[in-house]
């Protein structure tokens, strides 16, 4: 009872000092900013309250609850997140969809997006699938259950600051890294949190050996502790206030921010997700992963070159040369750690290669390892200083990280959904199977759409920038090369309508299977059958009777 | 310690140690005698089954 008492107090206290906050802050986001997370203590507290002390949980059951929650939250933030890459996809090609109004210009919308897709839904499916993992690889409940919780609602509250923070234009203006310097404090309060819990749960496993898989989400979570620390060293103008400036200046701060940047994609969205791809792919396939030697290889490799490739998205700038020469090299490099994980997934279906024809999760996750094969090949290539003179600043690297994203981030996030939530809800089998060959169908076509008219924007708009006349003049001027852009920008809106679509149909699935409902429906393959030709042969009568 | 030596230790012994350490953890799992190993560590997610299809 004092426990709970202590408890409630606490939380009561933290929104006292947020309502302090409020009414001391320097400026309008910060007291609004205050004022969400005094609400967000208030509710804390209420639910501390009104849960009491909880019961003893069932030691023989793993601890799914807080994974019930974050399956979803990440379909929910999918959803909100690609609407809005809809919207400022729509804006690119029709300005006037800007609204007008300072709170829906693309320089805002545009980090809600990226934040949107990358952290609360790629964030949340990763928190998710973790805890599903290393408890089952582990045999052994998560360890701190009231921290795991924190880690789970502690990142949904980081969610909402940045989001209304890029709204009301608060900004490090550090790409992928934009919230500021309370929120990143907060982030890395739920962050070591994450990796207490994490840690914990392998100290107490009773499995000696730690699968593969949590390998690379170890990897993804210690690493990304690291980058966000060190890339988020700023000094505040005011403590009650939303702006800071970053500890680092001139190019220094550049390379910071890309060695953050292109390790949030190596540790972020390689790692944490590969994470996955080791349990789910041979969970659903049945099959023990093709080379268990190869994934030890692969996870040491990523993670002694992913860290050098940063420089690659600061080529002809004022880094150094060899440091350009350096990010180019360990990019190339990368081709074969990618490539050899690529392979060992892929060929955890030997033998079994027909599941691709009839599991239409299975397809979705050899989709995506294809993609992660074919954005991890681009990905070098546009590293090469020859390649990114042309690609450069264009719409080819949007094409790219779509490819990545779309591809490989979001088919292998929705399989594991796909896996996941009958096993959580006691569920025999998802609400329909069709439906996922729906959702694989529409996200298949949207993203080769989208990918494909990025690409030829990019080298268009690449070409064009660079077109000189023989008067040794520019031949297009910069808004020639804007109206240029305009179909392939509405063929990119098609495109991520069709994906959309798909996210829809996934939550609807998802929702029906959480709701207990089964579609009763054909199939997805049975042998086939012909009863008319299911009897024996009659042997044609020798003597045909005459008729008298 | 300057931006240097900094610099010469990272070319140089600094390379070569960083170089080593990942050989041999890239190596180690291919150490004679660990086969049954890795073959049981890649099926020990299957020992326990609850059932859902699809």
């Amino acid at each position: 009872m004092a426990n709970l008492m202590m408890k409630t107090g606490g939380w009561f206290l933290l929104a006292m000092l947020a309502l302090f906050g409020f009414a001391a802050s320097a400026d309008r986001g910060f007291a609004v900013h205050m004022l969400i997370c005094g609400l967000a203590a208030l509710i804390a507290a209420v639910v501390t309250m009104r849960r009491g002390e909880t019961a003893k949980a069932d030691a023989s059951l793993y601890d799914d609850e807080v994974i019930r929650w974050g399956v979803i939250a990440t379909v929910f933030w999918g959803i909100v997140g690609f609407l809005v890459g809809l919207v400022i996809a729509t804006q690119l090609a029709f300005p006037w969809f800007s609204l007008n109004s300072e709170f829906t210009t693309f320089g805002r919308l545009r980090p809600l997006h990226t934040s949107a897709v990358i952290f609360a839904f790629g964030g949340n499916a990763l928190i998710a699938t973790s805890y599903y993992v290393v408890q089952r690889t582990c045999r052994v409940r998560l360890a701190f259950p009231g921290l795991a919780r924190f880690v789970f609602w502690g990142y949904q509250l980081f969610i909402v600051l940045a989001a209304t923070g890029y709204v009301m234009g608060i900004t490090e203006s550090r790409e992928y890294a934009e919230p500021e310097w309370y929120v990143d404090l907060w982030l890395t309060l739920v962050w070591l949190s994450y990796l207490a819990v994490y840690v914990g749960t392998i100290v107490r496993r009773h499995e000696p050996h730690i699968y593969v898989a949590n390998w690379f989400y170890l990897g993804f979570i210690i690493t990304v502790a690291m980058l966000h620390v060190v890339n988020n060293i700023s000094l505040p103008v005011s403590w009650m206030g939303s702006k800071s400036y970053s500890a680092f200046s001139g190019v220094q701060d550049a390379l910071i921010q890309w060695w953050y940047g292109h390790n949030a994609v190596g540790f972020f969205l390689t790692a944490g997700f590969l994470g996955m791809m080791y349990y789910f792919v041979p969970k659903q396939a049945e099959r023990p992963v093709y080379s268990y030697r190869l994934s030890i290889v692969h996870f040491w490799s990523l993670i002694f070159l992913y860290i050098w490739a940063g420089p690659h998205h600061l080529h002809y700038t004022a880094l150094p040369d060899w440091a350009q020469t350096l990010g180019m090299v360990f990019s190339l490099m990368l081709w074969m750690p990618s490539w050899g994980g690529m392979i060992n997934g892929l060929m955890t279906l030997n033998g079994a290669w027909d599941k691709i024809r009839t599991d239409p999760i299975i397809r979705m996750m050899v989709f995506a390892l294809a993609f992660y094969g074919m954005s991890t090949f681009e990905g070098p290539m546009m590293a090469i200083k020859a390649v990114n003179s042309l690609s450069h600043y264009t719409n080819w690297t949007i094409g790219h990280v779509h490819s990545g994203a779309l591809g490989w981030n979001g088919m292998i996030t929705f399989s594991a959904l796909y896996y996941m939530t009958p096993r959580l809800w006691n569920r025999s089998r998802l609400y329909s199977l069709r439906m996922i060959n729906w959702h694989f169908w529409c996200a298949t076509l949207g993203i080769v759409l989208y990918t494909a008219s990025m690409w030829v924007a990019g080298i268009t708009q690449g070409l064009m920038w660079r077109e000189y006349g023989d008067d040794g003049y520019l031949v297009y001027a910069f808004v020639e090369v804007v109206q240029a852009m305009h179909p392939y920008y509405v063929m990119r809106i098609g495109g991520g309508l069709l994906y959309f679509s798909g996210a829809i149909i996934m939550a609807f699935n998802i929702a029906m299977t959480i709701a207990g409902h089964l579609r009763s429906e054909a199939p997805m393959s049975s042998p086939a059958f012909d009863p008319a030709r299911d009897r024996p042969i009659r042997p044609a009568p020798i003597f045909a009777p005459v008729a008298a | 310690m300057n931006y240097d030596q900094l610099r010469h230790l990272a070319d140089s012994y600094g390379l070569v140690v960083m170089a080593l350490v990942f050989l041999v953890l890239i190596a180690w799992p291919w150490r004679p005698g660990t086969g049954d190993a890795n073959t049981r560590a890649a099926h020990m997610i299957f020992d326990s089954e609850e059932s859902a299809d699809g």
